[in-house]
C-alpha cells in the first residue's frame, strides 16, 4: 500500500508547451547538464504541436522489477520510485519490453538503464513545469490516482489519445498514418 | 578546450557524397561567433571570389546550417540557415526555432555545411557520428504532414538500428522543404514541424536546387560543457524568469498584433499595401482564440512559449492546423489578402506552410498578383482560371499551390515579388515595380513605416538592412546609443529567440556568452568591431549581388516606391515620409558603420577591421575606386 505522503507524477497532455524544460531540469539534477536523451522525463512529440512528457508511472505491480533478472531495480519504500542500481544492470532491456509504456531507456552513455526516482520525493521536473505555470505536470498524492498502470502507455499510444482530442481523426490519420 | 561549442563543423558533398567533418579555427568563433556572423565568415571565405556569378541555385551555392554558441543554454533556442540568397543575391541569416540545433550539436556538431547537387533526392541523416544521405524519393513532392509522417517514422527504425536495445529513442529535429522548395522558388522556406519557417532569404529552393529533402538530426550527446556553469545556469534562470514574467506576450504572442498594428499603429499590409489601416474587429486577438487549443506552445528551453496552436475541427477548412497564426502571417495571409476571417487566415497559412511556401513572401506575392487582377493587368485567363478575389481564401489557396508547383503563373510567382514585378512588367510592356513592395528582392516584414508608430518606425530600416526586407534586422540612424542593425547580429549569431529575449541587456547577453564559452567579450569589441565585420561582409556581398541582379549602392538602398505615397486611410491618412529626411538618416547610418555616401564599405573601415581582402575584391568589382 502507498504511504501517506508519497507522491506522484500526474500528466496533463494536451497542457504540454513542448518547452522541454523539464527535461533541462531533470538532465542537470541527475547528470550535472544538459542532457535531453538522458532525462529521465523526455518529451515525445511524434506530431507537431502533440508533446508527450515520457516517464514511470510506478505501476502497482511494478513489472519492471519483477521482469530484471540482474536484481537492478527495486522499489524504495519511502518514495515508491523504482531505483535502478546501475552496478548490477547489465541493460538487457527486459524491463523496457515488459513496461506498458516503454518508458525505461538506456542511459545513451552507460550501458545502465535511467528510470525517474521521483528525485527523493520532489522531482525537480515538475517545479520546473509548475513555476512556469504550464501544469502539464503536477504533484498529486499517490493515493489520489485509482490505478496507476492504466495510465503507462507508449510514447505513440499516448500521442494518439492526445492528437484525436486536439486534432481529429482526419489529421491524427495524416499526421501518424 | 573549447566551451559552449562542439567545436566542428559537417562537411557533406551531394555531388560526390563525401561527408567529413571541418574545425573552425577558434579565432573564427570569438570573431564571428557562430549562426549569422559565422555563416558570413564561411560563405566569404568559399564564394566570395566568385560570388557575383555564383547561381545560388547552382551546386556552387552553399547552404549553411549553424548553431551559435548560446544555443541550447538560452531559454529559447533557434537554429541559422543561410548560404547565398536567391532573393537578395547576398547572404541572409535566417533563423527558424525548434530544437535542431539543440539536436545537432548533441550529436556533436556546430553546424552544417551543404554542396553540391545529389543526382536524386536525398535526405542527411544525423544520429551522433552516424551521418549518411538517403534517398528521399518516397517523399518528394510530398507536403509537410506527410514528410514528417515518413521522416520521423523511418528515423527512428534507423535509430533503433543503431541503438538497438536503447529502448524508445525520441524523434529526431527535422528540418525540411515543401514542394515550393523542391521546385526551387525563390520564396521557399526552409521548414520544422508544421508552421515554423526560416523563411526570409528563400533557402528551402536552395535545398530544393540540391536536390535535399531533408535534414534530420538525432543527439544522443549532452550539450558542450560550458566554462562556468553556475553562473550560465544563474543567468539562464534569470532570463527566463523575465520570459515568466511577461504575461502579455506569453498570453497572446506575435499573434496579438493582428488587429492593433492595422487599427491602432496603421503599419500592417492590407491589400498589398495599397493600405496599412484597417479596423476589422472580426480580426481581434479574442476572435482568434476560438481555434486556440488552449495551451502554451513552444520550443527547447523556452520559456516564453509565445506560440499558439490553431485548429479547425469543423466546417470547409477542417483539419487545418498552424500556429495563432503569428503576426506576420496573419498580416501576410490574411489582411494583405483582404482577409479579416480568423478562421480563413488559419485556412491559408496552413495551406502555405504544407506548400513550404514562406508565409511573408508568399503572402507577398498573392496580393501583388491579386492587385494586378484588380487592376486588370492581370486576367483571369493570365491566372489560370484561378477567381482571385480579395478576401477569398480559395482563391489564394489554390494560387499559392500553382506557385508552390511553378504551373502556369505560379512559374512567374514562384520568382517572389520583385522578380515577378520585372518579369510580368517586361509581359505587359508597364512598370509593374511600384506594386512591389519589397526591398533588394524580398518582400518586407510585415510593419510599415510611414506611420511612424510601429516599433519598426525608422525610414531606413528596410532600405538600408544588409538582410534587406528582413523586418529582425532593421536599420535606424544609430542615435545616442542606438545600435541600429547590429543589435539583431547578436541574437542571428549567438542563434538565440529575440522573442525570449526581451530582458536581458546586452552586457548581460555578452555576460552569459562569457560563461558559456569563457571568452570575455566587451560591448565595445561587439559593437565597435566584431558586429561591424560581420555587417561589412553582407553589405559587400548584398551589394556583389549577381548573377540575375546587382543592386546599385545608394540608389536600391530606398524604399519601395508605395512607401513614397501618403498613407490613404486611417488615423493616419495623409501621412507620408520625408524624402529628405530619409535621405539624411541614411547618410548618417552609412558614415556610422564606415560606408561612402552611396553606402559603399570605405577602404578605411575594411582595413581597420582587416578586410583587405573585402576591400580587394569591392575593388576589382568596381565598386570601391
Amino acid at each position: 500500500m502507498d504511504s501517506v505522503d508519497r507522491v506522484w507524477i500526474s500528466r496533463r497532455y494536451e497542457h504540454c508547451s513542448g518547452c522541454r524544460r523539464c527535461e533541462i531540469a531533470c538532465s542537470l539534477q541527475h547528470e550535472g547538464k544538459i542532457w535531453p536523451e538522458a532525462s529521465r522525463i523526455r518529451v515525445f512529440m511524434l506530431i507537431p504541436g502533440i508533446e508527450i512528457p515520457h516517464l514511470c508511472f510506478q505501476c502497482e505491480d511494478y513489472p519492471c522489477v519483477e521482469a530484471c533478472p540482474a536484481g537492478a531495480l527495486t522499489v524504495n519504500s519511502q518514495t515508491g520510485a523504482v531505483e535502478v542500481d546501475s552496478s548490477k544492470c547489465t541493460g538487457c532491456g527486459l524491463c523496457v519490453n515488459t513496461c506498458p509504456g516503454r518508458v525505461p531507456h538506456l542511459h545513451p552513455e552507460r550501458n545502465t538503464i535511467v528510470i525517474c526516482n521521483l528525485c527523493g520525493g520532489d522531482p525537480a521536473c515538475v517545479k520546473e513545469c509548475v513555476k512556469g505555470r504550464w501544469n502539464a505536470l503536477e504533484l498529486v498524492p499517490a493515493g489520489s490516482v485509482a490505478s496507476r498502470k492504466p495510465l503507462a502507455k507508449t510514447p505513440e499510444e499516448l500521442t494518439r489519445e492526445t492528437a484525436l482530442k486536439i486534432l481529429g481523426k482526419e489529421v491524427l490519420k495524416e499526421a501518424l498514418g | 578546450m573549447m566551451r559552449g561549442y562542439a567545436g566542428r563543423l559537417l562537411d557533406v558533398d551531394l555531388s560526390s557524397g563525401s561527408i567529413s567533418e571541418t574545425r573552425v579555427p577558434e579565432e573564427d568563433l570569438k570573431n564571428y561567433v557562430g549562426g549569422r556572423g559565422l555563416a558570413a565568415k564561411i560563405a566569404w571565405d568559399r564564394l566570395g571570389a566568385e560570388w557575383e556569378t555564383v547561381d545560388p541555385f547552382s551546386p556552387e551555392n552553399i547552404l549553411l546550417v549553424l548553431t551559435g554558441p548560446l544555443t541550447g543554454y538560452y531559454p529559447g533556442s533557434k537554429t541559422c540557415v543561410s548560404g547565398k540568397s536567391p532573393q537578395s543575391n547576398g547572404l541572409v541569416g535566417s533563423t527558424v526555432a525548434g530544437e535542431f540545433g539543440v539536436d545537432l550539436k548533441c550529436a556533436g556538431y556546430d553546424g552544417i555545411v551543404v554542396t553540391g547537387r545529389a543526382e536524386k533526392p536525398c535526405y542527411l541523416f544525423i544520429c551522433d557520428n552516424h551521418v549518411e544521405i538517403k534517398d528521399a524519393s518516397q517523399v518528394w513532392g510530398a507536403a509537410a504532414r506527410e514528410t514528417l509522417r515518413f521522416l520521423v517514422r523511418k528515423t527512428r527504425e534507423d535509430v533503433s538500428r543503431i541503438r538497438p536495445r536503447y529502448g524508445e529513442a525520441k524523434e529526431p529535429s527535422i528540418l525540411y522543404i515543401g514542394p515550393a522548395g523542391e521546385n526551387r522558388s525563390r520564396i521557399a522556406a526552409v521548414m520544422s514541424k508544421y508552421s515554423h519557417a526560416a523563411g526570409y532569404g528563400g533557402y528551402g529552393g536552395v535545398m530544393g536546387s540540391k536536390n535535399l529533402k531533408a535534414i534530420v538530426a538525432k543527439g544522443f550527446g549532452p550539450l558542450p560543457d560550458v566554462y562556468d556553469d553556475e553562473k550560465m545556469l544563474r543567468l539562464a534562470r534569470r532570463f527566463a524568469e523575465d520570459c515568466l514574467e511577461n504575461t502579455w506576450f506569453r498570453r497572446w504572442g506575435t499573434g496579438g498584433g493582428g488587429y492593433s498594428f492595422g487599427a491602432e499603429t496603421s503599419s500592417e499590409p492590407v491589400r498589398n499595401w495599397q493600405t496599412e489601416w484597417h479596423n476589422k474587429r472580426s480580426y481581434r486577438r479574442e476572435e482568434f482564440d476560438k481555434y486556440w487549443v488552449k495551451k502554451n506552445w513552444g520550443d527547447f528551453g523556452c520559456a516564453m512559449t509565445c506560440l499558439k496552436l490553431a485548429v479547425i475541427r469543423k466546417g470547409r477548412f477542417r483539419g487545418a492546423v498552424c500556429d495563432n497564426p503569428d503576426y506576420e502571417l496573419e498580416a501576410y495571409v490574411g489582411t494583405n489578402l483582404g482577409i479579416f476571417n480568423p478562421e480563413h487566415n488559419i485556412y491559408v497559412s496552413y495551406v502555405v506552410n504544407e506548400l513550404g511556401l514562406c508565409g511573408i513572401q508568399g503572402g507577398a506575392v498573392l496580393g501583388f498578383a491579386a492587385e494586378l487582377h484588380q487592376r486588370k493587368i492581370l486576367s483571369k485567363k493570365d491566372l489560370n482560371g484561378v477567381e482571385l478575389k480579395w478576401g477569398d481564401p480559395r482563391g489564394f489557396a489554390a494560387l499559392a499551390e500553382k506557385t508552390a508547383f511553378r504551373q502556369g503563373i505560379g512559374d512567374v510567382l514562384a520568382e517572389g515579388v520583385y522578380r515577378a514585378a520585372v518579369k510580368l512588367g517586361e509581359k505587359k510592356k508597364r512598370n509593374l515595380l511600384k506594386y512591389a513592395v519589397q526591398e533588394k528582392g524580398m518582400a518586407i516584414g510585415a510593419h510599415g513605416v510611414r506611420s511612424g508608430r510601429d516599433y519598426i518606425s525608422s525610414r531606413i530600416a528596410y532600405a538600408c538592412s544588409v538582410q534587406a526586407g528582413d523586418h529582425t534586422s532593421p536599420a535606424s540612424p544609430m542615435r545616442k546609443g542606438d545600435r541600429g542593425e547590429l543589435s539583431s547580429i547578436l541574437p542571428d549569431s549567438g542563434v538565440y529567440c529575440m522573442f525570449a529575449a526581451f530582458g536581458p541587456t546586452d552586457s548581460e547577453i555578452l555576460e552569459f556568452y562569457e560563461a558559456v564559452t569563457g571568452w570575455r567579450m566587451t560591448l565595445r569589441e561587439w559593437y565597435g568591431e566584431k558586429a561591424l565585420r560581420i555587417l561589412q561582409l553582407q553589405r559587400a556581398m548584398l551589394l556583389l549581388g549577381g548573377p540575375d541582379f546587382k543592386w546599385r549602392p545608394g540608389v536600391d538602398d530606398d524604399n519601395p516606391p508605395r512607401f513614397w505615397e501618403p498613407l490613404p486611410s486611417g488615423p493616419f491618412k495623409g501621412r507620408r515620409l520625408s524624402r529628405r529626411r530619409f535621405e539624411k538618416e541614411r547618410l548618417e547610418y552609412f558614415k556610422a558603420v564606415g560606408w561612402d555616401e552611396k553606402g559603399v564599405p570605405k577602404p578605411r573601415t575594411l582595413r581597420r577591421l582587416g578586410l583587405t581582402d573585402v576591400e580587394a575584391k569591392l575593388r576589382r568589382a568596381g565598386l570601391v575606386t
